[in-house]
């Protein structure tokens, strides 16, 4: 079954905390809990756009979309969704 | 430029001896042109020697020609001529040029206070035969090093580490501490080394030790005291004075008997050095200058630009992230700590050259920038702080892009995420550390990859508590932009710019650095100026930059600062390196050492490895471990090859004792 929240679970875990998640819930923010950087931020969009295929506008690059794994995916949910009504609303 | 080392010990004269011999070789980068022991009574002293004054005259150890006194000296005593004269006129009587014998003749005329007349670059032993006592001192800023150890009431010192571990009484061991610190400060705490037991005598410290104690004291210190005209007048005044100082300073660092050098790197602080000796020695200066492969770090054609300006010959060497790779190894095993970023590595790569082409002193820019105000940390700081005042504020967060705009990833982010990041917290301004928080946070995430046994040794081990407790008395008494300054200046300066990338990298290819902006007159001026002076709104080192007009090229004085960096984590995937990265990092050499986790190590590298995007703590993590694993490998371990040797000589040791 596919499944968004853990797939950006592995994906977190994996390429900022090394394997080591057991400390980090799904409404933890990254960077209070010092997952990710300044420079970590676009790390994770790039991730994003590449994966999803979605793209990440400037005044969504903020931390209620980013900052945690709740955050992210219902934001990337919400993207999917919009991506999804743009796709359908081609094809009507 | 040279290595000192010594033993104070009631050993056999034939014991003292060869752990004397085996440590002074030790030294042998830092003076290959000739060794001296001496061993007088309880004392044992040693000298590796690079001549730069006094060719001839100012072998070492050296004794007080009517005295009985000797001393092991490794430095210079720039203003020793005039030091010498006074002396004279005092009824002194000097038998050789050299500055080496003025400071015996300062310490039998003024005692162990003498310290204060002189202005240099320092580590210096003296043996005062009379008094069964040795005097040890160290430079006010620490441009030199001085490392000891205890060990069953003898008293071991020298220049590096690996000289004292050379004596084969003295135990290998990690300090987690002193590493804890290292994941957080980029270097350990003044007095502390990355070994157990193994001390530094603090800059701006002397000591003595006598019947099996050592006692030390501080004889200098920074204080940041300021008057606050601003008038353009004032202004213009302290402009001229800092001139007249940096004027002073350099003319007395250009003296040596051999030809002297400069660092070109394309910033202000060595247009401005450069500047100051093409005023004084108008001809044959020669200067060097790295460059790098990856555009975003290679700054030659600013370079060129100053060398064509000042009309002087230059060179200059190209570094890929391959060449540190390569070379990082060699340098860990010069630097004797563990670093967070690759950027000696370069240096050490540039001291190769010098000294290849026929050069033993440079003068370079370093302490510009702690001095009069030019990093970008202070800047930040600056800013945050003005966030923190208004922290609604939808424009002041965008503020912070304008600190770092040669990293486009900040350019890129939202004001909502510049403002997380920077934690601008309005509680936090009253933190003493408010500067250095975003930096020492950021850092200090490299600490996950600890083992379980380190996090357990470690216990609650607080290294910020360390810090908190170094702090002078006066520091809460400073303003935030002098706080700031102070911690890059008393411990990052001395512990890693003037070390790890500084002393190490450049005598590994025994060259000497002299640094005119850390005279200590040029220092003390510098910190009786106000802030404003040196940081004008967001105008980094405004003073020297209004001083600079007309020395320098103007594009020089107008580019934005660019801070000295060099391709980190990169650097270990591609080249030779990858060979030695593979047995180093290996799950098995990761467990055995016990240090860091095994399987986050791996997952870091592949994730450099795969060519995934990598961020600054990944760098930071990876450069950590890789250092802090050579280290192990190198002086705990004992698996470099020059350090082998050492076998048969245990034996005799073992045969002696």
């Amino acid at each position: 079954m596919y499944n968004l929240q853990r797939e950006l679970r592995d994906f977190i875990v994996t390429n900022f905390m090394f394997g080591d998640g057991a400390g980090l819930a799904d409404n933890d923010s990254f960077i209070n809990k010092g997952v990710i950087d300044s420079t970590g931020v676009l790390e994770l969009v790039m991730h994003l756009e590449e994966t999803y295929r979605i793209q990440v506008k400037d005044n969504e690059l903020v931390p209620e979309n980013l900052d945690s794994i709740d955050n992210l995916v219902a934001f990337i949910s919400r993207k999917l969704a919009a991506e999804q009504e743009l796709v359908t609303a081609a094809q009507a | 430029m040279c290595g000192i080392a010594g033993i104070i010990s009631q050993d056999s004269t034939a014991l003292r001896t060869l752990a004397l011999e085996r440590m002074t070789e030790a030294l042998s980068h830092r003076g290959p042109d000739e060794h001296g022991l001496h061993i007088e009574g309880s004392a044992a002293l040693g000298h590796a020697r690079l001549s730069i004054i006094d060719l001839a005259g100012g072998h070492q150890p050296m004794q007080l020609h009517d005295g009985r006194m000797w001393t092991t000296f490794n430095g210079e005593i720039f203003n020793y001529i005039e030091l010498r004269q006074e002396l004279e006129q005092k009824g002194h009587k000097f038998v050789t040029k050299s500055d080496t014998e003025v400071i015996l003749h300062l310490y039998q005329e003024y005692g162990t206070d003498f310290v204060q007349r002189m202005n240099g670059q320092w580590a210096l032993a003296i043996w005062d035969d009379a008094r069964k006592q040795l005097f040890l001192s160290r430079d006010r800023m620490g441009i030199r090093p001085l490392y000891y150890t205890t060990v069953g009431g003898a008293l071991i010192f020298a220049s590096e580490i690996k000289a004292i571990l050379a004596h084969p009484r003295v135990p290998r061991q990690l300090d987690l501490q002193a590493l804890d610190q290292i994941f957080t400060f980029w270097c350990p705490l003044p007095s502390r080394t990355t070994f157990k037991n193994i001390h530094q005598l603090p800059p701006g410290h002397s000591g003595i030790f006598k019947d099996g104690h050592l006692k030390t004291w501080r004889y200098w210190k920074l204080n940041y005291e300021w008057q606050t005209d601003e008038s353009p007048r004032a202004v213009e005044r302290a402009a001229d004075q800092l001139f007249e100082l940096l004027l002073d300073a350099a003319r007395i660092r250009l003296r040596a008997d051999v030809p002297v050098g400069a660092y070109l790197s394309g910033g202000l602080d060595s247009a401005v050095t450069t500047a100051l000796i093409t005023r004084l020695v108008p001809e044959n200066l020669r200067t060097f200058s790295v460059g790098f492969e990856d555009a975003d770090l290679d700054e030659s054609v600013w370079q060129r630009e100053a060398a064509s300006f000042f009309g002087v010959g230059h060179e200059s060497i190209r570094c890929s992230a391959e060449d540190i790779g390569e070379v990082f190894p060699d340098v860990i095993w010069h630097m004797e700590q563990p670093v967070l970023r690759t950027a000696p590595a370069p240096l050490y790569i540039l001291s190769r050259l010098v000294r290849e082409s026929g050069f033993k002193v440079v003068l370079t820019g370093e302490g510009s920038d702690e001095i009069l105000g030019g990093y970008d940390i202070f800047k930040e700081a600056k800013v945050r702080r003005f966030i923190a005042r208004n922290i609604d504020s939808k424009f002041r967060p965008l503020l912070l892009r304008r600190l770092y705009p040669y990293i486009g990833n900040i350019q890129k982010q939202s004001p909502a995420y510049l403002q997380r990041f920077f934690h601008v917290n309005p509680s936090d301004v009253e933190n003493p550390f408010f500067s250095h928080i975003p930096r020492w946070t950021l850092t200090a995430r490299a600490k996950t990859f600890f083992s379980d046994d380190v996090r357990q040794e470690l216990g609650g081990y607080d290294c910020l508590s360390d810090m908190r407790s170094e702090l002078p008395t006066e520091f809460s008494r400073w303003d935030g932009f002098s706080q700031a300054q102070y911690l890059e200046t008393a411990h990052l300066l001395p512990n890693y710019i003037l070390s790890a990338q500084g002393d190490r990298v450049a005598m590994a290819h025994s060259v000497e650095g002299r640094y005119p902006f850390l005279d200590y007159r040029v220092v003390e001026f510098a910190s009786h100026l106000s802030p404003a002076l040196k940081m004008k709104a967001l105008d980094e080192k405004y003073l020297l930059k209004r001083m600079a007009k007309g020395l320098v090229p103007e594009s020089i004085l107008s580019r934005p600062k660019q801070p000295y960096r060099a391709p980190d984590g990169r650097s270990f995937v591609h080249g030779k390196a990858r060979e030695y990265v593979d047995e180093i990092l290996s799950a098995e050499t990761i467990r055995n050492a016990g240090i860091f986790k095994p399987e986050p190590v791996r997952m870091l590298l592949e994730k450099f490895r795969s060519g995934r995007p990598t961020n600054t703590g990944d760098d930071m993590a990876l450069v950590g471990i890789l250092s802090t694993s050579l280290l192990m490998d190198q002086f705990i371990y004992q698996n470099r090859k020059q350090d082998c040797a050492c076998t048969t000589y245990s034996e005799s040791f073992a045969t002696l004792s």
